[in-house]
């Protein structure tokens, strides 16, 4: 057990430092100077050498990857070119919308597609079935963004029920779930059927195997070896699709925060990269990676949980 | 008797006879081919010149002459969704191309290899697993400008380490059979046994995974037009419509409305092709229904 | 009245017929064994009286068991039954335990539903049940997981949560297929005592003639879902006044003729030199900081096999028979020692420098579905080893050659257009044989080559390796856990013991006088229906002798 979790560790941790080195190699490649941006075209020649002095920018490429490493490590991602803020305080700003938003669209993404999955293949070829998969089947083909707008439509310009877009922050906390409602619902939906079917397959794969016809052949009634004993053991690819979904749900954001006008990390980043703020895409993509290896790492520890074998001897 | 992982052949015609009979292979198949003729066609011919702007035509409804109306500089959406069929396919079709072209032999070469190649090219894999795809090709369109071809290098670079993965787990299953051994016990050495023996018998999951990917390129393509780094104005992409209609919901919600359903449409119908061919080629799934 | 009555009994799904007609009864106590081939109905019977038939089965007819009309019984009546009074075993113990939950819940949970008993008491319960089953809490505590046990164990457990509650009736499908000829001979007599201490049924399940001879008190023999015969064991198996019968019983102690004598002159250098060879795997770590273990497979073997000789390689599953067989074709190297093929040495060898050595020896493994790709013609199947050939054969030689093959096993040369999944298990053993000779190999290593074929089709393939053994004058050697077939075609015999080889001879000294602990354990467990049968005449004789009065 403490070996595979060590050695999960160790891969991500390898996984990060590597991609640290593909970001900042990337970015270098980027067109446009930083200096030039922050002051503007009409700076002086003179005050441009400064500014890229002041900013490490002529040191060699190695010694400004390893400071830019270092500085990570410590929590300081730099200074934005073109807020001139922090960049981790403009990040940890953003992070109020986009966290709770990608959460509440895993929630309900969760809350949706596990029962019906589940639900569809007790009923395998049954009327439920094939509605439940047949709207699973559109869902997975709708682009989030289209149906966000739909829900626009219908709830913000015809039923005035929530703001079209917007985001009041986290003082009135009632008016910024509002705001966050109709984009949670928008990238959820076509996660959520993803889910569901994923999760209806690995149910019905399970039922399939000879314990259950064990457990049945115990006398337990086909509801109690449903949620017993297949559930568990169809968790596996489901918890592998959730952890998917997380970066999935993270990157969704940048054209759902779009859509909404919500200040969140994907407007940021995506606003740094037209604006060539190349700190901040750096530090905004970091966080990014670093969140899905972390949330992969997570699974792995509930793959060990969920699953006896691979606690012991592996 | 042990249950076979990665699809079996039984006799083309069989197959074929198993197809004609699938609701989702024949529904998906007719719907793919309506959208591939669309596109086709658009090549030659469209209802409206989709380049003249006819501003005293502009935002008009539903009607007669404009089955699906017209937009702020009073194009045919019509027209302008046949034409965007063709974008979206081009880049969906080119960017599985890539992504299976790369990564199918290099999971069949690691699936071959073993050891320290299986173990890097894995390695490699979750690298590129652990960026968020759109993250990531907004950040290369944007390097690189925005435009069709780079749209579809940012979707194709993504769809390596998919079908690598497949392409892989599906070599893996196959290598201990005894097939192999067989084949190995008379001489031939990997790269002929993945030739003659493993990519026959991945075909299949292939395929149907390149269907899903396809759909997952219409999508993305989708997208990246929306946030303008897709193909550029004035080539209509069903993403871009839908940006230009984000403005104009309230007074002209038909905008919105149908290049999103062409989208839908056309991810729905590859999505029925592959859960056909999915349930046409594995003889699991057939054999429970 | 009888414990279970199954009267007419017909079923079908969809429009395929799977039972007809079926008659049968059990008495209480008794143990019924119910013998056929492959598709002969046996498991759709044992399904209908658990009422767990996949859900487009149709029934008909009348299945009493204990008063209950089972064909009517609604489904919570079954739940009822099913693990109380009706316990069922399965053939695969390595699939039929839940692997996320321990053994101890596995079997408490049974008992709880069944019973309302609280966790504590059922738990007591099921760890007397299962100490009852060989696996006492000190060595197999309950909160181990089914992954942590061997086959054996696990069939075990199995057999615990059927009988947990004593059942009246147990059904055993096939409970010892998958294990080895030790260990089924330890599940079969833990079966026996169960029954007799509850004085239970059991519908004993088998395709094995010799393990249903040993069990069973009566016998029915069935074939394409209909009873054939059905009576007293030893009367129907010494009778055998039904033709199918006869067949089976002919089948399950089949001897080829040997057409050949073992050569007496002895070449100067053997075919197959094997010397100290040793093969280890590395095990995964247990943590970061201790050194990855190793689990010796094959220790230190040495033997030779001389040219045209046949000898059979056996012992238990597990026992690293097939790991040496895989270093003999040079498909696996070995950690140390050497391994000389007619002149070429094979440990050491470069990939390209065994084509000589491959050239003179095949191999046939067990299982006649998965040793074909099934993409490829059987033409282009039979000729894959030409391809070790120096010279490349024509179309037209290549045809022939493989007609010839083809002919040689018994199937005609038009086969070659036709692909594998169009031919029979048996049929396919014999294409995998043609494969095999194609080259004209000095050398066959055949792995457990009719185990997974039905006795009748299994006989025939027996056959098939003597007339090859006698008209080519091929070496073979057979890997096999079944000593029957070691018996019925081999000259000399090896056995292997963890890794060792323990005892080798003559096959029929060795079988009839088996010196070493392990080579006496395969001999005295092996189901030999000559011998069941023999013991089972002594037993009734004993039994009319004491009392004649109630004859």
């Amino acid at each position: 057990m403490s070996a595979y979790i060590a050695k999960r560790a160790l891969t991500g941790f390898a996984t990060l430092l590597v991609a640290s080195l593909v970001v900042f190699a990337v970015l270098e490649i980027l067109p446009g100077d930083p200096a030039r941006i922050m002051l503007g075209m009409n700076a002086s020649p003179e005050a441009l050498a400064a500014l890229r002095d002041e900013m490490g920018l002529n040191q060699p490429l190695v010694t400004r990857y390893l400071d830019w490493v270092a500085g990570m490590a410590m929590g300081d991602l730099g200074r934005s070119y073109t807020y001139s803020t922090p960049v981790s305080e403009l990040i940890a700003e953003r992070l109020e919308v986009s966290l709770p938003l990608a959460l509440l669209a895993l929630a309900l993404s969760t809350l949706i597609a596990i029962p019906v999955g589940v639900y569809a293949a007790s009923r395998r070829g049954q009327v439920a079935d094939t509605v439940s998969m047949g709207l699973a089947q559109i869902g997975v083909a709708i682009p989030n963004f289209w149906f966000a707008l739909l829900l626009v439509y219908v709830f913000a310009v015809g039923l005035r029920l929530v703001p079209a877009g917007g985001f009041p922050g986290w003082d009135n906390g009632w008016q910024a779930l509002k705001a966050l409602l109709l984009p949670a619902v928008s990238l959820a939906l076509p996660q959520a059927a993803i889910l569901a079917r994923v999760t209806r397959s690995a149910m019905l794969e399970v039922l399939g195997e000879d314990y259950i016809r064990t457990a049945r052949a115990k006398g337990l009634p086909r509801r109690t070896v449903l949620w017993k004993h297949a559930l568990q053991n169809a968790l596996i690819p489901v918890l592998t699709i959730l952890g998917l979904q997380f970066a999935f749900l993270l990157a969704g954001t940048i054209i759902i925060e779009n859509v909404f006008y919500l200040p969140g990390l994907g407007r940021l980043v995506f606003q740094a990269i037209s604006q060539r703020d190349l700190i901040v895409v750096e530090g905004v993509v970091m966080l990014l990676v670093a969140a899905v290896i972390l949330v992969n790492l997570l699974v792995d520890l509930l793959y060990a949980a969920a699953d006896p074998r691979l606690r012991t001897s592996r | 008797m042990s249950i076979d992982p990665v699809f079996e052949a039984s006799g083309e015609r069989h197959i074929l006879r198993q197809a004609m009979g699938n609701r989702s292979f024949l529904i998906g198949l007719a719907i793919t081919t309506v959208i591939a003729l669309m596109a086709l066609v658009s090549l030659f011919w469209t209802p409206y010149d989709i380049t003249r702007l006819e501003v005293a035509q502009r935002l008009k409804g539903l009607s007669l002459e404009h089955p699906f109306g017209t937009d702020h500089l009073g194009r045919d959406i019509f027209s302008m969704i046949m034409v965007g069929a063709r974008n979206s396919i081009a880049v969906a079709f080119v960017a599985v191309g890539i992504g299976a072209g790369i990564g199918v032999p290099l999971g069949a070469w690691a699936a071959a290899q073993r050891g320290w190649a299986d173990e890097a090219l894995m390695r490699l894999n979750d690298l590129v697993f652990a960026f968020p795809a759109l993250l990531s090709a907004i950040m290369i369109t944007a390097i690189f400008g925005p435009g069709a071809v780079n749209a579809i290098i940012a979707i194709g670079i993504f769809n390596i380490p998919v079908f690598a993965r497949v392409a892989r787990a599906g070599a893996l299953a196959i290598w201990p059979r005894e097939y192999i051994l067989a084949a190995r016990a008379s001489g031939k050495g990997k790269f002929l046994i993945s030739a003659e023996h493993i990519l026959p018998n991945i075909a299949s999951i292939l395929l149907v995974q390149g269907t899903i990917q396809f759909a997952l390129g219409i999508l993305a393509e989708a997208g990246l037009s929306y946030l303008g780094l897709g193909a550029q104005p004035p080539m209509p992409s069903w993403g871009r419509m839908l940006f230009d209609a984000q403005t104009r919901l309230v007074v002209a919600p038909h905008l919105a409305l149908f290049p999103g359903l062409a989208i839908v449409i056309t991810v729905l119908g590859l999505n029925l092709l592959g859960d056909g061919l999915r349930d046409v080629l594995d003889p699991r799934v057939r054999r429970e229904r | 009245m009888s414990l279970l009555e199954i009267e007419n009994l017909s079923l079908s799904i969809g429009s395929t017929e799977i039972l007809k007609d079926i008659d049968l009864h059990l008495e209480q106590g008794e143990v019924l064994g119910l013998v056929g081939e492959s598709g002969s109905g046996k498991s759709m019977t044992a399904l209908t009286l658990m009422q767990l038939l996949p859900p487009r089965a149709k029934a008909a007819g009348r299945v009493t068991f204990d008063g209950i009309d089972i064909l009517n019984a609604p489904e919570e009546a079954m739940c009822r039954l099913r693990g109380d009074d009706l316990g069922m075993v399965f053939q695969e113990p390595m699939t039929a335990l839940n692997p996320v939950k321990t053994i101890g819940e596995q079997v408490a949970e049974g008992i709880r539903w069944h019973t309302g008993a609280n966790r504590a008491d059922a738990e007591n319960r099921a760890r007397r049940m299962l100490a009852r089953v060989g696996l006492p809490e000190a060595k197999f505590p309950l909160a181990r997981y089914p992954h942590e046990l061997s086959g054996g164990q696990r069939q075990r457990v199995v057999i615990a949560i059927a009988c947990a509650l004593n059942p009246k009736l147990l059904i055993a499908d096939e409970p010892t297929t998958a294990l080895d000829v030790v260990l089924q001979a330890q599940i079969l007599d833990l079966l026996r005592d169960l029954v007799e201490e509850n004085r239970m049924g059991l519908l004993l399940i088998s395709h094995d003639l010799a393990v249903v001879a040993q069990m069973a008190d009566r016998i029915t023999i069935m074939r394409d879902g209909a009873v054939m015969e059905t009576g007293e064991t030893s009367q129907t198996l010494l009778q055998q006044k039904h033709p199918y019968t006869r067949q089976l019983a002919e089948a399950s102690t089949h001897v080829p003729t040997k057409a050949r004598q073992p050569d007496a002159q002895q070449s100067a250098s053997p075919l197959l030199q094997v010397d100290n060879v040793v093969r280890d795997y590395k095990l995964r770590r247990k943590s970061l900081f201790t050194p990855a273990g190793a689990f010796r497979a094959v220790d230190r073997v040495s033997f030779t096999l001389n040219a045209g000789e046949t000898t059979a390689l056996v012992g238990r599953s597990g026992c690293g028979k097939s790991t040496l067989a895989r270093m003999i074709l040079a498909l696996d190297r070995p950690t140390s020692g050497a391994i000389t093929f007619n002149g070429h040495r094979l440990d050491s060898a470069a990939d390209s420098e065994l084509r000589a050595a491959r050239r003179d020896m095949q191999v046939v493994f067990q299982d006649p579905y998965g040793s074909f790709n099934p993409r490829h013609t059987v033409e282009r199947l039979v000729a894959e080893p030409l391809h070790l050939a120096d010279k490349k054969p024509s179309r037209e030689e290549r045809r022939s050659l493989v007609a010839d093959a083809l002919t040689n096993v018994g199937l005609s040369s038009s086969a070659m257009d036709r692909y594998p999944h169009e031919f029979s298990g048996g049929q396919r053993q014999r294409i995998s044989i043609a494969r095999a000779i194609i080259m004209r190999p000095k050398l066959i290593v055949a792995d457990e080559p009719v185990s997974a074929l039905d006795v009748s089709i299994r006989a025939q393939i027996l056959d098939l390796f003597a007339e090859l053994n006698a008209s080519m004058g091929l070496a073979c050697l057979f890997i096999t856990h079944d000593l029957t077939v070691a018996r019925a075609l081999t000259d000399t015999v090896m056995v292997m013991h963890e890794g060792k080889i323990v005892e080798r001879g003559a096959t029929g000294t060795v079988f009839d006088n088996p010196q070493t602990a392990p080579a006496k354990a395969l001999v005295e467990a092996a189901p030999d229906l000559e011998h069941a049968l023999e013991r089972r005449r002594q037993r009734t004789a004993a039994v009319r002798a004491t009392l004649p009065s109630q004859i």
